[in-house]
């Protein structure tokens, strides 16, 4: 690719939409996961015995729910990232090479 | 070459069977089990005529490295999980449920969140700017010589680190569950995995990680179902019987003993993290797709098998402290514990819900797990002595494909034979810290490079390659002068360095040292580097200008 494609490609309005969504969701992700997950290790680190709460009387204690639903967490982040990826910003790229093939005729 | 697979078939499964027979007359104390040995050799038996289909498909680099790119999103999320499931995470992690509860899920939980990470910030960027190895990311626009030794190097050490964790473990294993001698164990696996990865490259690894992650998820589904089933479907049943019989009680349903520190937890985090994204043999599966799109199923079927399998883990390690722990057969009479040790809980308890063929089934699944990962990370450690070492830095890229091709099948028995080596030589050490550096150096080295790769335009070849290489030097010195090396293995009273694992110090010292060597760093070279920037970030965005995107 030389740099006057680069260029053109860079000015075009829907590549500037792809970046800023794209970086946009992606970063939001990334950072609630690490929030979800650090949250979780530094409850292990300073109040563990948060986590070995029972639940209602029971043996069940708060931990486990909590563990499973991080596991269960990080897969619905990744279903939502793909789809939303999979749907606009793979529009936009075609959209984007489309209008690179237009001008190039 | 196919003469030589056939031969090889038959050569490995006579000797297979005669040493499986003899042993049933000599030590007679461990059964043989029949239906093991027989459902290993279907599996072996269907992975060599895969690699026998996938060798006459193989004719390019292309095809050996990545399979052509022709994989689909979703057997490439099932590649993946067949490639991180190891027999470590199964056994591994199943013990440590059935010895500590609760601390189990906290170890599945950091092996499972580096996906997310990966999927949004470098799978998609992965695809859209390389080929084989992640070193052509890491190099796409900073000097390809040292980028590339240093990426090589980063590799074939995670890779020889995790093969001999892989070999040792696979050989007791083995000799628990066949009764086949160890060193024997161990020659068998290197066989195998030369075998598939030199004649079938990465279509015949695939499609055994495939099998494999199928055969282990399903196995690992009926055996949670059989002990749900025991207690009436009720979580709360099963954590009651197992509180009842496990001797620390009541406390293996809260955090135990395992992260007892702030710095340790955040640094144990931020190693499987971070570590999980700088796999050599992980990266190289974003490869085989053929887009970006692809690219991003993969891992969401891969983090969503990956997590069912880990809370189906944490069923079974609970199910075996009711089921395995009370059952005197499964114990050894003299020690109290499992036989086989604590990593056994889940072997144990296939037998104890599904009687001999079901133990057979789980054992043979043991064996084809290691033989999948084991794979998998020789073709990564091949690639990167074929591809980048050779190729990229002894040759300038100058260099026939037929030709590179030949270097990585030779790389491929090289590092076969380095590992039954090593495998050998390490049985009787404590290579318990060999995963976790593997994974500290995957964090310190790989991970930093390749991500500010991708994102940060003042990156420099001088700052990648010196922050690299301190991150690289702080992980090994850390574990060596940590609490396991230090203390545990060479004996000292005390260890010099207090933490068991070194991410938080060795990847904050990569970062640094890379960002501080960068901007620090006004070479014209440096220059250049920072303005090739751009046309790397258009292509990483959209894919335009990677393998056959441009073919108007």
């Amino acid at each position: 690719m030389d740099i006057s494609t680069v260029h053109k490609i860079k000015a075009n309005p829907k590549y500037q939409k792809l970046v800023s969504s794209r970086s946009s969701l992606a970063w939001k992700l990334a950072i609630l996961m690490l929030l979800v997950y650090y949250s979780f290790i530094m409850i292990i680190a300073f109040n563990p015995s948060l986590l070995g709460t029972p639940i209602s009387n029971g043996i069940t204690t708060l931990g486990i729910p909590v563990g499973i639903f991080i596991i269960i967490f990080a897969f619905i982040l990744t279903g939502i990232y793909t789809n939303k990826a999979n749907k606009e910003f793979d529009t936009l790229v075609t959209e984007i090479k489309e209008d690179l093939r237009r001008d190039d005729d | 070459m196919n003469r030589f697979l056939i031969l090889f078939l038959s050569l490995t499964s006579f000797s297979t069977f005669a040493f499986a027979a003899g042993d049933m007359d000599m030590m007679g104390n461990r059964d043989i089990n029949i239906a093991a040995i027989v459902m290993f050799f279907i599996f072996v038996g269907a992975t060599l005529g895969i690699t026998y289909w996938a060798a006459r498909q193989t004719k390019t680099a292309s095809d050996f490295y990545t399979a052509g790119g022709g994989i689909t999103g979703f057997q490439n999320g099932l590649a993946i999980a067949g490639d991180y499931m190891s027999a470590a995470s199964f056994l591994g992690i199943s013990g440590l449920v059935y010895m500590k509860g609760y601390d189990g899920l906290i170890y599945s939980i950091g092996f499972l969140v580096g996906w997310p990470i990966i999927l949004f910030l470098i799978s998609e960027q992965l695809r859209n700017l390389g080929r084989y190895t992640f070193a052509d990311v890491a190099s796409y626009r900073l000097s390809q010589r040292p980028i590339r030794t240093l990426a090589a190097l980063g590799s074939i050490t995670v890779v020889i680190l995790y093969l001999i964790a892989q070999m040792v473990g696979s050989g007791k294993l083995i000799q628990v569950l066949f009764g086949l001698p160890y060193e024997f164990a161990v020659i068998l696996v290197g066989i195998l995995m030369i075998a598939y990865v030199a004649f079938g490259g990465m279509l015949a690894t695939t499609w055994v990680q495939v099998i494999k992650a199928v055969l282990l998820i399903s196995g690992a589904t009926f055996m949670s179902l059989a002990v749900l089933a025991y207690f009436d479907f009720s979580f709360e049943e099963l954590f009651k019987g197992a509180t009842e019989v496990h001797a620390h009680g009541i406390e293996i349903m809260s955090p135990g003993g395992l992260v007892s520190d702030p710095v340790s937890a955040i640094s144990l985090g931020i190693a499987l993290m971070f570590g999980t994204a700088g796999l050599p043999h992980i990266l190289m599966r974003f490869f085989t797709v053929a887009d970006a799109k692809e690219a991003r199923k993969s891992v969401f079927v891969a983090t969503g098998f990956i997590g069912y399998f880990y809370i189906l883990t944490f069923i079974i390690g609970f199910g075996a402290i009711v089921l395995v722990s009370q059952s005197p057969e499964y114990l050894d009479p003299i020690k109290g514990t499992l036989f086989g040790g604590n990593n056994m809980a889940a072997i144990h308890l296939s037998h104890a819900v599904g009687g001999d063929l079901f133990l057979g089934f789980i054992s043979a699944v043991a064996f084809a797990t290691i033989l999948a990962v084991v794979s998998g990370l020789t073709l990564a450690g091949a690639s990167a002595v074929s591809h980048d070492l050779y190729a990229n830095v002894l040759f300038k890229g100058d260099v026939d494909e037929q030709k590179e091709m030949r270097v990585s099948k030779y790389a491929t028995i090289g590092i076969g034979i380095t590992a039954i080596v090593l495998g050998i030589a390490f049985e009787k050490q404590n290579i318990a810290f060999m995963v976790g550096l593997a994974f500290a150096i995957a964090a310190s080295a790989n991970f930093p490079i390749l991500f500010l790769s991708i994102y940060w335009r003042k990156l420099t070849t001088r700052g990648a390659v010196i922050g690299g290489s301190l991150g690289l030097a702080t992980a090994v010195l850390l574990v060596i002068l940590g609490p396991i090396v230090w203390v545990q293995i060479l004996g000292n009273e005390n260890p010099i360095f207090p933490y068991k694992y070194p991410a938080l110090f060795s990847v904050t010292t990569a970062f640094v040292g890379i960002w501080l060597f960068s901007i620090t760093d006004n070479s014209a070279q440096a220059k250049k580097e920072r303005e090739l920037f751009e046309i790397q970030d258009v292509r990483c965005q959209t894919g335009i200008g990677a393998d056959g995107l441009m073919s108007h």
